[in-house]
């Protein structure tokens, strides 16, 4: 078994760009709990990051949208954003072509994924980066689920996405972390922003935490556009996890609706690893 | 309605720092490298963030455009709400206001 941590957080710009607009004591629990994932994944001696992403137009658009999508790239860059707007420096990130090359043809098994050697990083792997690699020293897997230009793949891909993926990643003799980011509700980049439906993440992410497949693809695109927003198409990037980690519960180690970070901040680990 | 090369621009434009030098000395040059409408064209150039933002523009886009044409947050925020005024409700994509979910 070569998965050593699995997680989930948050990627909302506003979270470093608008840092410290938020109320101190909120910005410093959601700080803290990134801190503790940064320490976990040390701990847990882990040699490669997998960030299980949903980027925002950065490098997929709709001229070639692909379902899922893997780096295979000596390295990457980012942010792709302006630093200042993003309030995080631009950086070479290193990657891991080998390890990638043999996730990908893994996973291939399974689910036709599509591989990248060039990738920009935007908010969505970045804002993570920013808490769980500072020092720029442990080696980035990205994947992308295409939670944005709809048709969106179906829940139940993603389970299948995890999974093998999973499979994938304990064939691989190397230590690897697992983080999926991506909001539950919010209104991003809307008049709305800073909306945020807490009973409806309290309600996923209690479903998530319990790791109850059949509760999470019950989902369908049009009660999380209606009631979570754009940005809740972004559960598949938790669901992605969980199957990975099928069976095991989740722990929320934080959640609070922070509306100047215009989401529902999320940090939380899964068991299974 | 080719929203979809208004977003193609806006995509390009963040990729590439020779396209927005470019962008920012001769606009119109980038312009003609794409399908757009005379108000498409206006609401870039003006920019009316309002306006692309009722036109359908992804906010994900629309949102690094504005930081672009030196839109404070703010500023962007009240910008596509000015837009709903003026304009009118979205006219496509995702990025309308739904209403729906708790504030
Ligand atoms: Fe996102």
């Amino acid at each position: 078994m070569s998965l050593v941590f699995a997680g989930v957080c948050s990627h909302a710009p506003g979270i470093t760009g608008r840092a410290d607009r938020a109320e101190p004591d909120l910005k410093d629990g959601l700080y803290a709990s990134f801190d503790r994932m940064r320490d976990a994944i040390k701990e847990a001696g882990a040699e490669t990051l997998v960030v299980v992403a949903a980027e925002h137009f950065a490098n997929f658009f709709m001229d070639n949208m692909p379902a899922y999508c893997i780096g295979m790239a000596d390295d990457y860059q980012g942010p792709i954003e302006d630093e200042e707007w993003l309030g995080i420096k631009r950086r070479t990130i290193p990657g891991n072509p080998d390890l990638s090359h043999r996730l990908i043809k893994d996973i291939m098994q399974d689910v036709d994924v599509s591989y990248a050697q060039e990738w920009k990083f935007d908010h969505g792997i970045m804002v993570p980066l920013h808490f769980l690699t500072p020092d720029n020293d442990m080696d980035i897997i990205p994947v992308n689920i295409n939670c944005q230009g709809p048709p969106l793949t179906p829940l139940h891909r993603t389970w299948a996405f995890g999974k093998a993926l999973r499979r994938a990643i304990d064939a691989a003799p190397e230590k690897i972390a697992l983080v999926g980011t991506g909001g539950v509700s919010h209104w991003p980049a809307t008049p709305d922003s800073g909306k945020i439906n807490e009973p409806w993440d309290q309600s996923f992410l209690e479903k998530w935490a319990a790791n109850d497949k059949d509760a999470m693809l019950a989902y369908t695109d049009e009660e999380c556009y209606a009631e979570g927003g754009q940005g809740a198409f972004e559960i598949r990037t938790f669901i992605a996890i969980a199957a990975a980690c099928e069976g095991n519960p989740g722990d929320v180690w934080f959640y609070a609706p922070i509306p100047i970070y215009a989401v529902g901040c999320t940090v939380g680990a899964m068991a299974g690893s | 309605m080719s929203l979809y090369y208004v977003q193609k621009l806006i995509y390009t434009l963040n990729r590439d720092p020779n396209v927005v030098a470019q962008f920012q000395t001769d606009m119109d040059g980038v312009l003609k490298e794409y399908t757009l409408t005379d108000e498409e064209k206006h609401a870039i150039r003006k920019p009316d963030i309002g306006l692309l933002y009722v036109m359908g523009v992804n906010g994900q886009l629309l949102m690094h455009y504005a930081a672009l044409m030196d839109y404070e947050w703010d500023e962007y925020i009240q910008a596509m709400k000015n837009g709903l005024e003026e304009h009118g409700q979205v006219r496509a994509g995702l990025y309308l206001r739904t209403g729906g979910g708790a504030v």
